[in-house]
C-alpha cells in the first residue's frame, strides 16, 4: 500500500515535470551544445518579442490584478457579510460569467470597446479580463468572508469601526490567504491569456508578449523556429512559477481554507 | 438595519457596473447583432433571420461541431477520471504529499497558451522527444495538453471537496461494516456532488470553448478536421469580416451551452444561497 503509493506517486510527478524541464533544456539546446542562441533570436527575428511587448503584457497584468483583487474583495465582502436588495441576482449573475461562451462574448465586446473608444486599448483589455476573472474571485471572496467569525467583526463594530475600518482593520488580514489566491490566478491570467488579445488588440505595437510569441509560430508559412519557441514558453512560464513558488503554500492554504467546500 | 444595507450595495456596486456593462450588456448586443447584417466595417443592416438560416448551409460548422462535441466528451471524461484519481492518491497527509501535489498542479502555472506551444515541440518531429504519430495526432496532441495542464487544478478542488466530508460520518458508516467501496460511492460522491458539478461544469463549458489549443497546435487542420466552433466563430467575425453571422453562430452555441450547464448549475446552487 505504501510502497504503490510512493511508486505511483514518483511515476506521475516525473510525468508532469517532464515536459517542463524539457522545455528549459530545448530552450538552450543549440546546434554546437549549450548556449543562449535561442533566446537571442526570440527577441531579434523579424517576428520575435520586442521590449515593448513585455511591457504591455506587465500593464495589462497590473491593472487586472490590482482591479481584480479590488472588486472581487469589495464584493465579496457585500456578499459575505451585508443583505441589501438585489443581492442573490447579483451574485448568480456573476456566476452566470462561468457559464456564458467566451468567445461569444467578446465578439461583442469588441464592438462596445469600440464604441467606448476602447478599441485596441490595454486598458479595454484589462477590464474584460477583470470580469472574466469575476466569477472565481468573487466566489472565492464571498466564502472568505463569511469564514472570519463574526464575533471578531461584531467587537470592531462595537469599538466604533464603520464598516470601511471594519474592513480594513480586522477583515483584510484574516482574508489575506484568499486575497493571495485570487492576485494570484488574476496574474496568471491576464499574463498568459491569449485568445481576448488576439481579438481585442489590433496593431502589432500593442502586442501582449504572448501575442507576439505565438506569432512567431503563426507568421512563419515553411519552417517554424520550434527551438526559440521553447525559450519564448519559459520566457513566458518563468514570472508564473517564481511567483507560484513564492506564493504557493499560502495560495494551496487558501485553496483549502474552506474557501471552496464541497 | 437600513444602513448596513445601503453600504452592502455600495460595496456591491463596482461588481454590479463591470458585471453589467462587460458581461449583460454583451449578451444583449450579441443577440441583436446577429439579427443585423454586421460588417467588420460599415453600417449595420437588419436582415434576420438570414444569420441563423445560414448556418444550416454552413458545412465548417458541422463538421467543427461534431468535432468539437467528440473532443468534449474525450477530454471531461478521461480529465475527470484522472483528476479523482490524483485527488485520492493525494488526499491523507503523509510524507511527500505537498511535493507530489505541487507537481500535479505546477503545469497550471504554464498559460495555456504558452503550454500549447511548449507541446508543440515535445511532440514535434523536429526536436520533440516524443514525436507523435497515429491516425489523429492532431487531436492526440490537444487532448494530452490540456489533460497535463489541467488535471492538477481539477484535483486540488476535487481535493477540497473530498476533506469537506467530515471524518466522522465515515466513522460512523465503517462501525456499520461499510466496505471502501460503500464508502466512496455512498458517501464520498453523494456528499461531494456541488464540487463534482463544479468541476464537470468548467470541463464541459472548457472544452465546448476549446480554441488556443487548436489555433496553436494544428491550426485547425490537417483539412478542418479539427476546426473547433470557436474557430468557425472567429473565423467568420475576423477572415470573412462577417460580424453578424459569428454572433448568430454564437447566440445558438450560448443557447445550448445555458441548456447544458443549467442543469449542473441547479445541482451547484443547492449548496447555499
Amino acid at each position: 500500500m505504501r510502497t504503490s503509493y510512493y511508486f505511483t506517486g514518483t511515476a506521475l510527478a516525473i510525468l508532469f515535470l517532464f515536459p517542463l524541464l524539457w522545455s528549459g533544456w530545448a530552450s538552450v539546446r543549440t546546434d554546437t551544445g549549450f548556449g543562449l542562441d535561442n533566446y537571442v533570436r526570440l527577441f531579434s527575428s523579424a517576428n520575435g518579442i520586442r521590449a515593448a511587448h513585455v511591457l504591455n503584457s506587465v500593464i495589462v497584468s497590473a491593472l487586472t490584478v490590482a482591479g481584480t483583487l479590488v472588486v472581487s474583495t469589495s464584493a465579496g465582502y457585500a456578499f459575505g457579510r451585508f443583505r441589501f436588495p438585489g443581492r442573490d441576482l447579483l451574485f448568480l449573475l456573476t456566476l452566470a460569467i462561468l457559464m456564458v461562451p467566451y468567445a461569444t462574448i467578446l465578439i461583442a465586446l469588441y464592438v462596445l470597446l469600440g464604441w467606448l473608444g476602447l478599441e485596441d486599448s490595454l486598458v479595454g483589455l484589462s477590464l474584460v479580463l477583470i470580469v472574466f476573472q469575476l466569477p472565481f474571485s468573487v466566489f472565492m471572496m464571498r466564502n472568505s468572508f463569511e469564514a472570519v467569525p463574526i464575533e471578531l467583526e461584531e467587537s470592531a463594530r462595537v469599538d466604533g469601526c464603520s464598516s470601511f475600518g471594519t474592513l480594513v482593520r480586522i477583515m483584510l488580514p484574516a482574508v489575506r490567504p484568499g486575497l493571495v489566491t485570487v492576485g494570484l490566478f488574476a496574474f496568471l491570467a491576464s499574463w498568459s491569456e491569449f485568445f481576448a488579445p488576439l481579438i481585442l488588440l489590433n496593431s502589432t505595437g500593442k502586442f501582449t508578449a504572448i501575442l507576439a510569441v505565438v506569432n512567431m509560430r503563426t507568421a512563419s508559412h515553411g519552417s517554424i523556429d520550434y527551438a526559440a519557441l521553447e525559450a519564448g514558453v519559459v520566457f513566458m512560464a518563468v514570472p508564473c512559477l517564481v511567483l507560484f513558488a513564492f506564493l504557493q503554500r499560502s495560495y494551496v492554504r487558501g485553496f483549502t481554507s474552506g474557501a471552496l467546500k464541497g | 438595519m437600513r444602513r448596513r444595507a445601503v453600504s452592502g450595495a455600495l460595496y456591491a456596486t463596482p461588481a454590479a457596473v463591470l458585471v453589467g456593462l462587460f458581461f449583460v450588456v454583451p449578451l444583449l448586443l450579441v443577440a441583436w447583432m446577429s439579427l443585423h447584417r454586421w460588417p467588420l466595417l460599415g453600417k449595420a443592416r437588419f436582415n434576420a433571420p438570414a444569420n441563423y438560416t445560414a448556418i444550416a448551409d454552413n458545412a465548417l460548422l458541422g463538421d467543427a461541431a461534431l468535432f468539437t462535441l467528440k473532443y468534449t466528451v474525450l477530454i471531461t471524461v478521461l480529465l475527470f477520471a484522472i483528476a479523482f484519481g490524483l485527488a485520492l492518491l493525494v488526499q491523507n497527509r503523509r510524507p511527500g504529499v505537498g511535493f507530489f501535489r505541487t507537481a500535479f498542479f505546477l503545469p497550471m502555472a504554464v498559460g495555456f497558451a504558452s503550454a500549447s506551444l511548449l507541446f508543440l515541440g515535445l511532440l514535434s518531429e523536429e526536436i520533440g522527444p516524443v514525436p507523435l504519430s497515429g491516425d489523429s495526432p492532431a487531436l492526440g496532441s490537444a487532448v494530452l495538453l490540456v489533460l497535463w495542464r489541467f488535471a492538477g487544478f481539477n484535483m486540488l478542488i476535487l481535493l477540497t471537496g473530498l476533506q469537506a466530508v467530515p471524518l466522522d460520518v465515515y466513522e460512523a458508516a465503517r462501525i456499520d461494516g461499510a466496505t471502501r467501496w460503500q464508502l466512496f460511492s455512498r458517501i464520498t460522491v453523494p456528499l461531494m456532488r456541488p464540487t463534482i458539478a463544479l468541476v464537470l461544469t468548467m470541463m464541459i463549458t472548457g472544452s465546448l470553448l476549446a480554441f488556443d489549443q487548436f489555433w496553436i497546435l494544428t491550426r485547425g487542420g490537417p483539412d478542418n478536421s479539427t476546426t473547433s466552433l470557436v474557430m468557425v466563430i472567429y473565423r467568420e467575425a475576423f477572415v470573412r469580416l462577417d460580424l453578424g453571422s459569428a454572433a448568430g453562430i454564437s447566440v445558438v452555441l450560448l443557447v445550448l451551452l445555458a441548456v447544458v450547464s443549467s442543469v449542473q448549475f441547479a445541482v451547484l446552487r443547492r449548496r447555499s444561497v
